[in-house]
């Protein structure tokens, strides 16, 4: 390691007695320092210590679930400061998205980011789902985790299509007007159902309250259980799926 | 037997500091080999610094693209939502706009429950069914009879999409179809593409029927469709 002043600095740092006192180990330079990192901390523990040289190959995941993972991050910051500027009612949540466009400074950018960062999630989520299927990700012993990923499937979905409600414009109106119109096909429970969903018989003020109750706290809290679940899972199953062309070899 | 005192049944394993006189096992060898075991496939490295350090690039990568869309690319806001005034067509988000397209053709029972339900529970079952577990292709064994097997499912398919003049889900199905059709006759050492078809496994063709039908009609209902979900050309008319 080269030695500037910058890591010379950083090596004192975590000399520190407070460094030690937070991490509970020295510099990370040896395997077993390097172990420590991760199953001390409670945010990296989720990780397995090793993995196998072969699955860190881009062709072997693309990222995409990490990517969907940050995505999530994202979309969590930014729905946290546009919640700073919203109110769930009608007509105050439309008047709240003319103030991101007019008023609050750099509202615009907050809001596009917010919205970029979810339809991207919808697509990664996808094709995440779709590149383990082609690799044969959901074989023994992984199956539970697959089943997960569905889950997880259907809860970035509820996620994004209770948030495309929240503008309250003619877009987010008749585009749940639509959506929740198809519930009522379902046999026997289909009116229930959506007079559940809606707080009503119409999308209205109790739609918008629900979906936003839905969007900020329900459906995050089960996501990121499910999340947790799904990576601890990746490490107990024993480390994701590796091929034997992953190296760029050609099969067999 | 050399047990400890405290042992009180067979199915409970006894705790005694002495290892002569208490065995105790390690590792219980199953006949179904366990992941580790069978997942050891080459070289490991540590995560920290390796895997945490890829990913953080991967993260500032996505983060730069994101903010640089972000600045131009503005999220749309119409008038305020107005339950009198129903804009033709209402569309709903566009991972909804497959299911909507087939809402164009089938009973909504049929597209907008039995459909969604299915594919949702077959997604589910997918890592349970151990059948081929070892990607046999389609026609490694049998070949006439997984013909038979094959048509006897694609004809009642299509001539359910034909009934409904559910076209943007017939034209996909037959492509894969014929796809499959050509693999059955591609001669083993073949062109390139032509090997790859002829040794895919049944469970890939599936995959992959599933998946070019969601993409047609969901770029069918976001691009192609226009009032009263007629066919319209996305360079013509103004669609939003």
């Amino acid at each position: 390691m080269a030695s500037t002043p910058i890591h010379q600095a950083l090596e004192r740092l975590r000399g520190t007695r407070v460094w030690k006192s937070i991490f509970r180990r020295g510099p990370a330079l040896t395997n077993r320092t390097r172990s420590l990192a991760i199953f001390g901390n409670l945010f990296l523990h989720f990780l397995p210590v090793k993995v196998r040289e072969k699955s860190l190959r881009a062709r072997a995941t693309y990222y995409l679930g990490s990517v969907s993972f940050l995505l999530f991050i994202v979309l969590t910051v930014t729905g946290v400061l546009l919640m700073f500027y919203y109110h769930p009612a009608v007509p105050q949540a439309y008047r709240d998205m003319k103030d991101l466009r007019f008023a609050v400074s750099n509202g615009v950018f907050l809001r596009n980011l917010h919205r970029l960062a979810a339809h991207l999630m919808v697509l990664l989520v996808f094709a995440h789902m779709f590149h383990v299927f082609y690799r044969g990700g959901y074989k023994p012993p992984h199956e539970f985790n697959w089943v997960v990923g569905v889950v997880l499937l259907l809860l970035t979905l509820f996620l994004s299509y209770t948030g495309y409600l929240l503008p309250w414009d003619q877009l987010a109106f008749w585009a749940i007007t639509v959506g929740t119109n198809i519930i009522s096909a379902m046999p026997f429970l289909g009116k229930d159902t959506r007079f559940l969903l809606l707080g009503g018989n119409l999308v209205g003020e109790n739609a918008l309250l629900r979906f936003y109750v839905l969007h900020c706290v329900v459906l995050p809290l089960l996501a990121i259980g499910f999340i947790g679940i799904h990576f601890w899972r990746v490490q107990k199953d024993g480390g994701l799926t590796v091929r034997d062309d992953d190296d760029g070899r050609k099969e067999k | 037997m050399t047990m400890t005192d405290e042992k009180k049944n067979n199915s409970e394993a006894g705790f005694d500091s002495n290892a002569l006189k208490s065995p105790r096992r390690f590792v219980f060898l199953t006949r179904k080999t366990s992941a580790k075991v069978k997942g050891d496939a080459g070289k490991q490295v540590m995560v920290f610094p390796h895997l945490l350090l890829r990913e953080a690039i991967a993260f500032q990568v996505l983060m730069i693209a994101l903010v640089a869309v972000a600045l131009f690319w503005d999220a749309p806001l119409e008038q305020l939502a107005n339950p009198l005034l129903t804009p033709n067509p209402a569309k709903a988000p566009w991972y909804f706009l497959g299911l909507q397209e087939l809402l164009h053709y089938f009973p909504p029972l049929v597209a907008g429950i039995i459909i969604p339900t299915l594919v949702v529970i077959a997604l589910v079952v997918i890592p349970y069914f151990n059948v081929n577990v070892q990607s046999e292709p389609i026609w490694a064994a049998n070949r006439t009879k997984q013909l038979r097997v094959f048509l006897a499912a694609l004809v009642p398919i299509v001539i359910f999409e034909a009934a409904f003049v559910a076209w943007t889900v017939l034209v996909p199905t037959v492509l894969i179809g014929a796809l499959v059709v050509y693999s059955y006759f591609a001669a083993p050492g073949g062109r390139q593409w032509s090997e790859y078809l002829r040794t895919r496994p049944v469970s890939w063709w599936v995959m992959t029927w599933f998946i070019c039908v969601a993409v047609v009609l969901t770029v069918v209902g976001t691009f192609f469709r226009g009032p009263g979900w007629s066919w319209v050309w996305p360079w013509r008319s103004h669609v939003g």
